[in-house]
């Protein structure tokens, strides 16, 4: 093999390589020195801060109530995603269960997997819009039925109190089916033996489950983890096409308020890279504290 | 859908334990109980697959209804099939154009990501040169970070070299950014691949150019396809690279910027049925794409992140 390695080595790897370099780390090393400038955007005068920008982001309320809003995500949208995405994927892996021996999911349960999986195959744009228009006030599909039931009738996203839970809603029901359908693979690769010990032992549905599948689902159930806290610090697509982080800045996010100041009215592309650096060192530390956090003696079956 | 009947002695397992059983009779408080829990969780599943599928199906729905019908009675059916609806979004919101343009750019993107992303992994799986494991990982640490903190730079990158508003840059963009996942992900397959065959192949005096694309790249088939369909996905749904690297030109918008645009232009112009209609035609051939293959869509979109 050694004959005739290196130019092979070299046309394969030089292209990926240039491509990659130019157009994903250049723009991330950028960056950081954007972060340093008062840039303004289209002329050429960019002038040295420092680190000004960073203590004007200090001060900025704007951007500290973004940050409050990524941080509730980042709590609640891996916790619920994970909690329906564990108990949807047991019911329809293990649900079937009669009391005999053998572990069986529900009936139907490809019929559920199916279904459950639909948002994950659309575009973004399309759930925001769908749902956008679901939460309509007026001829909405959500008030039409709460008008029908003679229930009071929010405006969902247009008041301050409910947009936001309202979009966090909306990321938690897109990301469920696909860690459904994650889960659901890893459960099926656990061998069969282990239930049948653990129910000739007398375990009851529960104690299955937290004692025998969750810590043998562990691996997934990090990086479900992790990925879903990385999606929480991002949401920007979803808050800008179905609120633009209104009303009254209530549903704002980090990456929305990026956006704004860079492409907005204002183009302050010294001030949006300043907060494109602290989010790309939140994101680090993120994931590697999900890693931390999740790492537990590892289970090899 | 099926029923919520959970009693019922047509299941599997069931009829296996039959009346013979001697346990049988024993085992009959705790079963109805368990048949309690059982209808209550299944009543949970029920309610979420008529979440999931509820407002896609109301937009379906809602794009054959008049404008009136759609304010009067958000529940209502339509009073005919109005299929005017989704020729308008077709031609005047050029939905049609739209589709034909992300076909385009994802059908470009797509071949030179797989391309790259191969010959990179099949490099770092088979072959050991000094720097691999940085090269490796400076590749595969670019999954970690979302596209938008780039964005500002990424800008003027592609503007500076001038394929700011062209369907080349964006294929270029695309290609780039979904490198890493693609090289994580081959790389790991290649390396499962064995290595008697290539080494049968080399002494039959196979050259190595050969040896990747007629020999290693069928063999990897399995792999190419699962991540082929996750860049498929990933790149047709993509927005946030075309909104600011495809800001001027109409004529070249993707999909995704023609929806933005008919759901602005909704928003002045109270055209409803036209918004309905034009999320239909962009949602429908995706799910039925997505109910033809599951199997191989479901396994490609959550293999790379199984153990």
């Amino acid at each position: 093999m050694k004959h005739g390695k290196y130019p092979l080595i070299i046309t394969f790897l030089v292209p990926p390589l240039l491509l990659y370099g130019i157009f994903v780390i250049s723009p991330y090393l950028q960056a950081f020195q954007i972060s340093t400038t008062d840039w303004l955007g289209y002329s050429s005068s960019a002038n040295f801060v420092g680190l000004e920008n960073f203590a004007t982001l200090l001060r900025d309320e704007y951007l500290w109530n973004a940050v409050k809003n990524n941080l509730i995500l980042l709590i609640l949208l891996p916790i619920l995603t994970i909690a329906l995405g564990l108990f949807f994927a047991t019911m329809l892996n293990m649900g079937g269960r009669r009391g005999t021996a053998g572990v069986v999911g529900v009936r139907g349960s490809s019929v559920y997997r199916l279904v459950y999986f639909f948002p994950q195959v659309l575009s973004v744009v399309i759930i925001a819009y769908v749902w956008k228009e679901v939460y309509n006030p007026n001829n909405g599909l959500l008030n039409g039925a709460l008008r029908a039931l003679g229930l009071p009738t929010p405006t969902w996203l247009g008041d301050p109190r409910t947009a936001f839970w309202a979009v966090l809603a909306v990321m938690v029901w897109s990301n469920v089916g696909f860690y459904v359908v994650l889960f659901g693979a890893a459960m099926q690769s656990i061998p069969r033996d282990i239930y049948e010990a653990a129910l000739l032992d007398g375990s009851s549905r529960w104690t299955t489950l937290t004692r025998v599948t969750i810590p043998l689902l562990w691996d997934t159930v990090q990086v479900a983890w992790i990925y879903l806290a990385i999606a929480a610090l991002d949401g920007f697509i979803l808050v800008q096409q179905m609120t633009d982080g209104g009303p009254n800045h209530s549903s704002d996010v980090i990456g929305l308020r990026m956006y704004n100041t860079a492409f907005g009215s204002e183009t302050k592309f010294g001030y949006a890279s300043a907060i494109g650096v602290v989010m790309f060192f939140l994101t680090l530390s993120v994931a590697v504290l999900a890693l931390r956090a999740a790492r537990r003696e590892r289970i090899e079956y | 859908m099926t029923t919520v009947d959970t009693s019922s002695p047509v299941g599997s397992a069931a009829p296996a334990a039959s009346a013979t059983d001697p346990r049988r009779k024993g085992d009959r408080a705790p079963r109805r109980e368990l048949g309690l829990l059982n209808a209550f969780s299944h009543a949970f599943l029920v309610l979420w697959a008529l979440l999931t599928t509820l407002p896609l199906l109301w937009v379906v729905i809602g794009s054959f209804k008049s404008d009136a019908e759609i304010l009067s009675d958000p529940w209502g059916l339509p009073g005919a099939l109005r299929f005017e609806n989704w020729a308008r979004a077709w031609t005047e919101a050029r939905i049609g154009q739209y589709f034909f343009n992300s076909a385009v750019v994802v059908a470009g993107s797509l071949t030179l990501t797989m391309l790259l992303g191969a010959a990179a992994a099949y490099v770092f799986a088979r072959f050991e040169f000094r720097g691999r494991q940085f090269l490796y990982y400076l590749f595969v640490g670019g999954m970690m970070f979302p596209v938008f903190l780039a964005l500002v730079p990424l800008f003027f990158v592609v503007r500076d070299v001038g394929l700011f508003n062209t369907w080349t840059g964006l294929i270029l963009v695309y290609a780039a950014y979904s490198l890493p996942f693609t090289v994580f992900f081959l790389t790991a397959f290649f390396r499962t691949l064995p290595t008697s065959v290539a080494e049968a192949g080399l002494i039959d005096g196979c050259g190595p150019f050969r040896l990747f694309f007629q020999v290693m790249l069928p063999m990897a088939r399995p792999g190419l396809i699962s991540v082929g369909i996750f860049n498929f996905l990933s790149q047709w749904n993509q927005f946030i690279l075309p909104q600011v690297l495809m800001q001027g030109d109409e004529s070249k918008w993707v999909l995704a910027q023609g929806l933005a645009a008919l759901a602005i232009s909704q928003g002045y112009q109270g055209d409803f049925s036209g918004l309905f209609a034009g999320l239909t035609l962009a949602m429908l051939p995706v799910l039925a794409v997505y109910v033809v293959f599951q199997r191989q869509i479901q396994a490609g979109l959550t293999a790379g992140h199984l153990k």
